[in-house]
């Protein structure tokens, strides 16, 4: 990898070249790394409206009985919040955001193999992201169903559910197209030289998630128009009264809905496979194995769904099967984990907020997924299912796991995105508010889980008090650490930005921050005996 | 991006494979005719599975593109088939 | 210069020939389920669809097939004028398989078999879904030969003014891949729904 070209002619991406100028030049732009900054604009919206919707939820719920609105509404807020953080923040995330971004620099490219359609894929989320709010305000009243959409509720409340799920059935349209596009790229545009074992672990991930968005998405997406034919013409695959089963429903929508957390933890689970060994500067531990890993967790990831099913009235052979299926999946999950401990083994740590992060994503991933298993085992699943412990099961994946990884994604490439750097000082003030804010709001959520606290409940039995009211304070130190990082990022500009500010080996690295509309003047190779991670 | 070989499928080919669809078609409405019970679901999902590996096959042009193609098709297959496994192990079991 | 990948467009149109096969992958699944759960309603359900209409329908989609396929041939050939030909050929056997359809499904209408009609609550739980799931699947099948048809009117335009031509038809192809997957699907629904009595 060459590491000359410091002075640069090319303009920077940043600069309007087009015929637009300002915001239209943005909104047309089928440049990846605009693209990749425009669903990062539009995600941080929608995840400030999910979190606010989370706070309200914590309001309502920091004492027992009714707080401040009834049972109605405490069911539309949190169908809504599921929505918003599933279908809007968490699985497009990385994937569309730094996939974007970075994955087409990182494998030598000048753009995604259909910059057009990527374009098209965004304007889709934003689409279907507006569909979906717009149930909130049309019709009958907010969806309050759950983002589940669990028939045969769904198909019997009076709620606007038809709109959310159309908006749900839109963005993963979304999704499977830029599953497509990213497929494409990664097979078509590698530099020359660069074999797919030779391929950075953050574009190896996002392979493996897109093949999940297109073979796992389709399956949603009837099943969704399933449930609108099922309210308007009554077609009966889910009313028992017309000889149809809910339980097929539930089927129909894991086999969609699993995966999809793996379509938000791989790419997590990508970027930091980039973060440590920058900042070990050492060479990726077992490059083949992460590599492996990640198909393995899409192909398997594929085949544990009905363990959301345990209590669903399942034949026995199904649950046992899909248990052990479940327990398979944490191998390649734990690979993964032991080769990120064992790369920063000895090797040089510079603990910059990026690694930081990186480090907060492995513990509380580690959690998520301990607790994951506890729920994947039949017998405990029947004691806790449904609780408040599966919450805070899931919020450590998803974000603890996904949103901490998204944060060291944006610390890590943000001085590449705007050739600025940001204070130090202030992003790691940011982690600490965050990391324990996210534990104080979590972590009791658990142990009354266990004590019996079901999810979903508007109210509770007195003894449950405390663990919700730390709950509530957890959430107001993330609130703050939210605050803290936007202020550090976007208040005011930083220095300069070098090219490669961490010493990173990827071909990002080798590029002016921030990059020039294609990215590379001279196109990048690879030779026979380089390989990626190439540190002393 | 145009060096390697280009197929052109001659129109006698395409011919054939139509005739040999059409043949199975009848195949399958004859067999319907006769009562094998459990066996006739079998039969006709063998038969429409022969013509759509046909269709794949010279149609679609898979036996002319890179074998990565196939691998594709294939695995997108065997996932579709085990998802439907997995969840009749859920049905069959009841 | 302008960057150009048969290979890599032609591999997207497969993919999302993947994502259309799940799609509808879905359906056969519930399909396989119900079927499993009513197997001798289906039987009997099955013996109110006209499986004479199913059959020309079939032959319909499968002639069409061919003639798209010749298409590129005679487009790989130079000979574009022939490519138009066959390519009318196909869309007229798609108007064709519409009106068929048309007259199928309004024959059931017309005697008040719909999802949701009175006539289908006096059935069998099993007879209900057999009806539910022939409109959904073909209906959403015929959707999809709506969209094939247009994507091939497209593509016969742009073979007309020469804007495919011998040196470039990948647009020719991935609209052909299109509508054998219309036909591909069709191959499963024929026997499925038709030929079960």
């Amino acid at each position: 990898m060459t590491e000359e070209k410091t002075h640069h002619p090319e303009p920077s991406y940043l600069v309007d070249t087009g015929k637009y100028k300002g915001l239209m030049a943005w909104l047309t732009s089928t440049d990846h790394k605009r693209i990749g900054l425009m669903y990062m604009y539009a995600m941080m919206v929608f995840f400030a409206v999910g979190v606010i919707l989370g706070m309200i939820m914590r309001i309502e719920l920091f004492y027992p009985g009714q707080q401040v609105y009834g049972p109605q509404a405490y069911n539309g807020i949190f169908t809504i919040h599921g929505i918003i953080m599933i279908f809007t923040v968490v699985i497009p995330g990385l994937a569309a955001v730094f996939g974007n971004f970075s994955m087409p620099i990182m494998i030598g490219a000048k753009d995604v193999a259909f910059p057009r359609l990527n374009l098209f894929s965004f304007y889709l989320y934003i689409l279907g992201a507006a569909i979906a709010l717009a149930s909130q305000f049309m019709g009958n009243g907010p969806p309050d169903t759950g983002w589940t959409f669990y028939a045969p509720y769904s198909i019997q409340t009076h709620t606007n559910v038809v709109a959310a799920v159309f908006g749900a059935f839109v963005l993963g349209f979304s999704s499977i197209l830029t599953g497509l596009n990213f497929i494409v790229t990664m097979h078509r545009l590698r530099a020359p030289g660069m074999t797919f074992f030779k391929m950075p672990l953050f574009p190896w991930s996002l392979y493996a998630t897109a093949w999940i968005q297109v073979l796992a998405t389709p399956i949603v997406g009837i099943t969704l128009l399933m449930i609108i034919a099922e309210r308007w013409l009554r077609i009966g695959f889910f009313d028992p009264s017309l000889g149809g089963d809910p339980v097929l429903y539930q089927h129909l929508f894991w086999i969609y809905s699993h995966p999809a957390v793996y379509i938000m933890i791989l790419p997590a689970m990508g970027v930091i496979t980039e973060i440590i060994p920058t900042f070990a500067q050492k060479k990726i531990f077992g490059y083949k194995a992460i590599a492996i890993s990640s198909l393995a967790i899409a192909l398997v990831g594929y085949f544990v769904w009905a363990h959301h099913m345990y209590t669903s009235g399942m034949s026995t052979t199904a649950r046992w099967v899909f248990s052990l299926l479940t327990f398979l999946v944490a191998v390649p999950s734990a690979i993964k984990v032991f080769n990120w401990v064992t790369t920063m083994y000895k090797g040089s740590i510079s603990v910059k907020p990026p690694f930081l992060f990186a480090i907060g994503f492995i513990f509380l991933f580690m959690i998520g997924g301990m607790t994951g298993l506890s729920l994947g085992a039949l017998a405990t699943n029947i004691h806790v299912h449904d609780t408040a412990y599966v919450v805070a099961h899931f919020h450590y994946i998803v974000f603890g796991g996904v949103g901490f990884a998204f944060f060291a994604a944006i610390y890590y490439w943000y001085p590449k995105m705007y050739g600025r750097m940001y204070s130090f000082k202030m992003a790691n003030w940011s982690f600490v508010f965050l990391f324990t804010g996210f534990n104080l709001l979590y972590f009791p959520q658990f142990i009354i889980g266990i004590m019996g606290m079901p999810r979903r409940y508007f109210d509770y039995l007195p003894q449950f008090t405390f663990g919700h009211q730390l709950s509530f304070f957890g959430g107001l130190l993330l609130v703050i650490g939210f605050i803290i990082m936007l202020i550090t990022l976007f208040s005011k500009k930083g220095a300069k930005a070098p090219d490669n500010p961490w010493g990173g080996r990827t071909f990002e690295w080798t590029i002016p921050s921030p990059p020039p509309l294609e990215n590379f003047d001279v196109m990048p190779e690879m030779g026979v005996n380089e390989q990626p991670y190439d540190y002393k | 991006m145009h060096t390697e070989s280009v197929h052109i499928t001659p129109y006698r080919t395409h011919a054939w494979v139509l005739i040999t669809l059409l043949a199975f078609t009848f195949i399958t409405i004859t067999v319907t005719w006769i009562d094998l019970s459990a066996l006739t679901v079998l039969i006709a999902l063998l038969i429409a599975s022969v013509k759509a590996y046909i269709v794949l096959t010279y149609f679609m042009h898979l036996k002319f593109e890179s074998s990565l193609f196939r691998v594709f098709v294939f695995m997108v297959l065997f996932i579709y088939v085990l998802v439907i496994l997995f969840t009749l192990s859920d049905y069959l079991f009841r | 210069m302008e960057h150009r990948d048969d290979i890599g467009a032609k591999l997207g149109m497969w993919v999302f020939i993947f994502t259309e096969i799940l799609l509808f992958g879905g359906l056969f699944l519930v399909y396989a389920i119900m079927r499993s759960s009513y197997s001798t309603e289906f039987h009997q359900a099955a013996h109110h669809l006209n499986a004479f209409i199913g059959t020309i329908n079939t032959v319909v989609l499968l002639i069409s097939s061919a003639t798209v396929a010749m298409s590129i041939t005679a487009v790989q050939k130079g000979n574009n004028k022939l490519a138009v030909i066959l390519l009318v050929i196909t869309l007229l056997c798609a108007a064709a398989f519409m009106i068929n359809k048309y007259f199928e499904w309004g024959h059931k209408i017309h005697i008040g078999l719909y999802p949701g009609s009175d006539l289908m609550l006096t059935l069998s739980h099993g007879q209900v879904m057999f009806f539910s799931l022939y409109y959904f699947m073909t209906g959403l099948h015929m959707f999809h030969l709506v969209v094939g048809g247009i994507i091939l009117t497209i593509v016969l335009i742009k073979v007309q003014n020469g804007t495919i031509n011998e040196g470039r038809y990948v647009l020719l192809e991935n609209g052909g891949l299109y509508w054998h997957l219309v036909d591909l699907i069709w191959i499963f629904l024929f026997p499925l729904l038709y030929l079960i009595t």
